[in-house]
């Protein structure tokens, strides 16, 4: 008892696919992330490389983070979805 | 007018607890709101609960005096919700039910877990709150004149009732609320800085003069110095006698002066900004007597893309532009800091010189993360941003959030919510905090109060708007660490690891008496720490709770062979490691008043070390274990 969520959730068949997207979508994120942080360490000089309008490609960079965050998440929500969808609804209410 | 706001907002919040309070019967409600929370307000509230006084005041703060290494601290601030989204929040609502102990013990039914797990809740939970408490007394300090300890007082009481009334239910919708406001109002702040542009000489839209600090050319004649214009005083010589600081006085005034040279015949003198203040809270600011809420404020552009004078200023700008003008090369940024602190005439003295700082070196790292230093401090700033990127999905009163929502999916919506609220926040700190920097608030004794400030110098209405919002981001913070922890109390350790068989309402009894025990504790320890830098402290925690909770949390969820004992030793390995490297860092050496050179561990930040410490702990132990593992399943 002391184990069961709050609310009982119903199976979902879509977890291991959930989970597999999840762990390639924080490699990618990560990957980015630690550009960032090399870039910083090997040739800080980098970061004041101008990149566009006038901003240098640490704000480019920095801001970078922040909006691919979220094209990420809402991508990552968009798959989950179609695929709860796919795996979840009852063969006869497709 | 900020009084009234804030008290509005402090009824209205207490009101809403009261109202709440009636639904607040069973342990689901109390500590998960039943489960029944829109994703939506979740997401927000997320926000509220994240954007702690370290977010709006600290960073903010950072950012004014640092420049783009504030900003390092959004980005991995932000970049700790991808681990959340990605990687913890579906499983974490699939195994858990009120706590983050849940979801790890749910395969393993292990009492050592219930132990460590809800310890290091505890622990991380305390190490988060002593700042917010911190924070809450430096809010109330300037804004009611009230002592430092009567702030953290009335903060602890609002809480202790909101939490104590009706637990999770009435925390999210505080920071539901709290999170809206910070966001819309951060925004209206930033829109304010872009249409005021850049001037050299900023004086606040006109309320508050600018006030120039002046170079002036001096004769040495003996012991005395010849200034036209100014009467000599007196000098002294400082730091070994390499700086000589020179009094001058006119109409009246004293200012205070240091020299380019003390041997030279022919010195320039630099005006430097002064506060002079008595036992008794009298003070004078550059020779001014000033009143009791007075504050030294300082910070501007000397050169804006090259120009000086007044056809540098720019008028309004826009987003990008704004932050294009000041990577300029071209634009050069004065900022202040501390030069001698003594006593004389029963007045303590605080001088503060200015130092000219290139746009383009603001803009990036470097001013406090020497990312081209030495090999330690490359280690630093790396094990730092490893902290952040891992902390944030290891931090318990976020953890808790995913149990206040009704499905999984429910979780992942709110987290992408989230994520957007957040975002967009981080992006604002960087336009506030060089608005600060670049329009003369900053207050060199306290970088906090940075974003209030900045906000006072567009009226009092926005700062009184912004001084509740900075006390409603302490209360929201602070209500959800109070859940967590008092849920750890409740469930984790009395509950489950005690086995004293509550029933439901008396879990919510001993919740409430949790909450309340543990909000006593939290007034006490914002009292004793005093002080201490907030943001610092939020470090700790963010190292402290990625060492102890993240890496049990992974293996658990990606490795089948974890065990139970595994689980149980990466958990205390990553506390101790965690801690212990901070206690015996030279930064807190010289907190003990010793040498940083006499620190048994060259580096500030455990990350780095204490996370890969931990996962190899809880692989190493968990191979021994497997015989055992298996009998047991």
């Amino acid at each position: 008892m002391l184990h069961k969520p709050v609310i009982e959730t119903k199976k979902d068949n879509a977890s291991n696919y959930k989970m597999r997207l999840g762990v390639v979508m924080f490699i990618i994120y990560g990957i980015i992330y630690a550009g960032f942080v090399a870039i910083n360490l090997i040739k800080g000089s980098l970061m004041n490389s101008i990149v566009i309008f006038g901003l240098n490609l640490a704000v480019v960079y920095g801001f970078g983070l922040i909006i691919f965050a979220m094209i990420l998440a809402l991508i990552y929500n968009h798959m989950c979805t179609l695929k709860e969808r796919e795996l979840n609804t009852p063969k006869g209410n497709k | 007018m900020a009084i009234t706001i804030f008290a509005v907002f402090v009824a209205f919040v207490l009101g809403l607890s009261f109202f709440l309070s009636n639904k607040t019967k069973s342990a689901s409600n109390y500590f998960a709101a039943g489960g029944q929370i829109h994703w939506a307000v979740n997401g927000i509230a997320f926000a509220g609960d994240y954007l702690s006084a370290a977010s709006f005041l600290g960073i903010c703060g950072m950012i004014a005096t640092l420049g783009y290494d504030g900003f390092l601290y959004s980005i991995g601030y932000l970049a700790g919700w991808i681990v959340a989204l990605f990687v913890v929040a579906e499983p974490m609502k699939r195994l858990g039910k009120y706590t983050f102990t849940d979801a790890l013990d749910s395969t393993f039914n292990s009492r050592g877990i219930q132990l460590a797990a809800g310890i290091s809740t505890l622990v991380v939970s305390i190490f988060y709150l002593i700042p917010q408490m911190v924070g809450a007394g430096v809010l109330v300090t300037p804004l009611l004149g009230l002592p430092h300890a009567v702030g953290v007082m009335m903060v602890g009481a609002i809480v202790i009732y909101i939490v104590a009334t009706a637990g999770m239910t009435s925390t999210t919708y505080v920071q539901f609320l709290k999170g809206g406001l910070l966001i819309v109002f951060s925004t209206v702040v930033v829109v304010a800085v872009c249409y005021r542009g850049f001037s050299t000489t900023p004086d606040q839209g006109g309320s508050m003069p600018f006030y120039e600090y002046k170079t002036v050319d001096a004769v040495r004649v003996g012991s005395d110095l010849t200034i036209e214009g100014y009467k000599f005083d007196h000098s002294m010589t400082l730091n070994g006698n390499k700086d000589e600081i020179v009094v001058l006085s006119k109409d009246g005034i004293k200012t205070w002066w240091k020299s380019d040279g003390s041997e030279s015949d022919k010195p320039q003198l630099h005006q430097l900004a002064a506060m002079m203040e008595k036992a008794d809270g009298s003070k004078l600011i550059n020779g001014v007597e000033a009143g009791k809420n007075d504050q030294l404020l300082l910070g501007n552009l000397t050169q804006i893309s090259g120009k000086t004078g007044t056809e540098a200023t720019t008028g309004p700008v826009g987003p990008i532009k704004y932050l294009a003008i000041l990577t300029d090369p071209q634009t050069k940024i004065q900022r202040w800091k501390s030069v001698a602190k003594f006593t004389e005439d029963g007045y303590a003295v605080s001088l503060f010189g200015p130092t000219i700082t290139s746009g383009d070196a603001i803009m990036r790292p470097g001013q406090k993360f020497k990312v081209s230093g030495t090999l330690l401090e490359k280690i630093d700033f790396t094990s730092l941003m490893l902290a952040l990127f891992l902390g944030t999905a290891s931090l318990p009163h976020i953890l808790i959030r995913y149990y206040t929502v009704p499905s999984q999916a429910c979780a992942r919506k709110s987290t992408i919510v989230a994520i957007a609220a957040i975002g967009f926040f981080y992006v604002l700190t960087l336009y506030m905090g060089l608005g600060a920097m670049t329009n003369s608030v900053v207050n060199p004794f306290d970088d906090n109060m940075s974003a209030p400030l900045l906000a006072r110098s567009f009226g009092t209405a926005l700062f009184a708007i912004i001084s509740a919002i900075a006390f409603a981001t302490v209360l929201g913070t602070v209500s959800g660490l109070i859940v967590a922890a008092s849920g750890a109390v409740a469930h984790d350790l009395l509950d489950r690891f005690f086995n004293l068989e509550f029933n439901d309402r008396q879990k919510v009894v001993i919740g409430k008496s949790a909450a309340f025990t543990i909000g006593l504790i939290a007034i006490i320890l914002g009292i004793v720490f005093k002080g201490m830098n907030v943001s610092y402290l939020v470090g700790w925690a963010f190292a402290v709770a990625a060492s102890a909770n993240l890496p049990a949390i992974l293996m658990l969820l990606f490795w089948k062979k974890t065990t139970a004992a595994g689980i149980i030793a990466s958990i205390i390995v990553g506390i101790v490691a965690s801690i212990g490297i901070i206690l015996l860092s030279p930064d807190m050496y010289v907190r003990y008043g010793l040498s940083k050179e006499m620190a048994p561990i060259p580096f500030n930040q455990p990350g780095i070390f204490s996370i890969p410490l931990s996962f190899l702990t809880l692989i190493v132990v968990s191979m021994f274990t497997q015989k055992k593992a298996v009998q047991t399943a």
